[in-house]
């Protein structure tokens, strides 16, 4: 009757939810990794310890594209420094210490911090966290998985069309940022694509990526949207 | 061998800046630079993702595959229609594999 009673509370109900769909998501994970090259231990491995969709995602689309590794790194990090940003708002939250905290910081991603930074009290923050962090970390690595030793079996990726899945991935991420983010978004997102198009035939794989990070120095110019106070809340960005 | 290193750089360096965001002091959200910053460089980051890999040719040449194009264009019309992020993914495969599988692209 405990588990019925907090099957009710709306902390357990939306990180349950937001937790299986996201999670399953690793069945894509799984097979642009080994489409790229990489066997279903390395992708399992990324997907344990590196836990953050959209960098696992960008490292192995610039494998993909026979890019130099560093470049990928580089640019996996880059796309990872947005989690420091969710860990600042989170700390005086969740308010743990010490050993708790380490392995907290393990779970700091777009969705646990979403879900976590919509509740009001430190009880339900660490409630929502938790359950977030516990169903979405073991669907992802199970269905990441499932999706690489699948994939493997595979001869022929194209047939599947598993080449339009990274740029499908790409733009699932991708929306909810411009629907939140208003004509300042759709700017920095034009400029970027632009900047790695037009880099590409001049550069190694990889490094256009890179470099289009420099259109978001657009945002330093002017505030992004109109309300910076709403336009920079995660919580509200990453429900969508 | 160099694969697995890029792997580990990877995950360490991914560990240490969620790690860095709890541990860190408050008052570097106060900065609103950093703020605007840190938000606008996943929406670069990922239109550029999304560019270079839709467009991939050969090496460094860029090229239009019509049925990737179109796989695409059904997964900007499944987030148009809200559907959940696995549906615009199998969309997106599903539409360049059926237009292969005519002949296209």
């Amino acid at each position: 009757m405990r588990t019925f009673a907090l099957l009710k509370s709306p902390a357990v109900r939306d990180s349950l939810g937001i937790g299986v769909a996201v999670g399953a998501a690793g069945l894509a994970f799984g097979t642009a990794a080994v489409a790229a090259g990489l066997s279903p231990a390395q992708a399992l491995f990324l997907s344990l310890f590196a836990f953050t969709g959209a960098s696992q995602f960008a490292l192995v689309g610039v494998i993909a594209g026979g890019g130099s590794l560093v470049a990928g790194v580089l640019g996996a990090l880059l796309l990872g420094a947005r989690n420091t940003l969710y860990g600042l708002r989170l700390a005086d939250l969740l308010g743990w210490r010490g050993a708790r905290r380490a392995l907290a910081a393990h779970g700091v991603i777009d969705e646990t911090a979403a879900i976590t930074l919509a509740q009001s009290d430190r009880t339900s923050a660490r409630t929502a966290f938790v359950t977030t962090y516990a169903v979405l970390g073991s669907f992802w690595v199970v269905t990441t998985l499932a999706g690489a030793l699948a994939t493997e079996r595979v001869s022929d990726m194209d047939a599947f069309g598993l080449d339009a899945v990274g740029p499908a991935i790409f733009l699932g991420l991708l929306w909810p940022r411009l629907r939140e983010g208003g004509g300042r978004a759709w700017l920095i997102a034009v400029a970027g694509a632009g900047i790695a198009l037009a880099a590409t035939p001049l550069l190694p794989p990889g490094v256009p990526v890179l470099l289009a990070a420099s259109a978001a120095l657009v945002a330093l110019v002017r505030p992004v949207g109109t309300a910076p106070t709403t336009a920079t809340e995660p919580a509200e960005e990453a429900r969508a | 061998m160099t694969l697995w290193i890029a792997l580990i750089a990877t995950a360490a360096g991914c560990y240490l800046l969620k790690f860095a965001g709890l541990s860190a002091p408050r008052r570097l959200l106060d900065n609103p630079w950093l703020q605007r910053f840190a938000t606008a460089v996943p929406l670069a980051l990922l239109a550029a993702l999304i560019t270079v890999e839709a467009l991939r040719g050969d090496g460094q040449a860029l090229s239009w595959d019509t049925a990737r194009m179109a796989g695409l264009g059904a997964a900007v019309l499944a987030l148009v229609l809200r559907a959940p992020f696995l549906v615009v993914i199998v969309a997106a495969a599903a539409t360049t594999a059926g237009l292969r599988a005519l002949g296209a692209g």
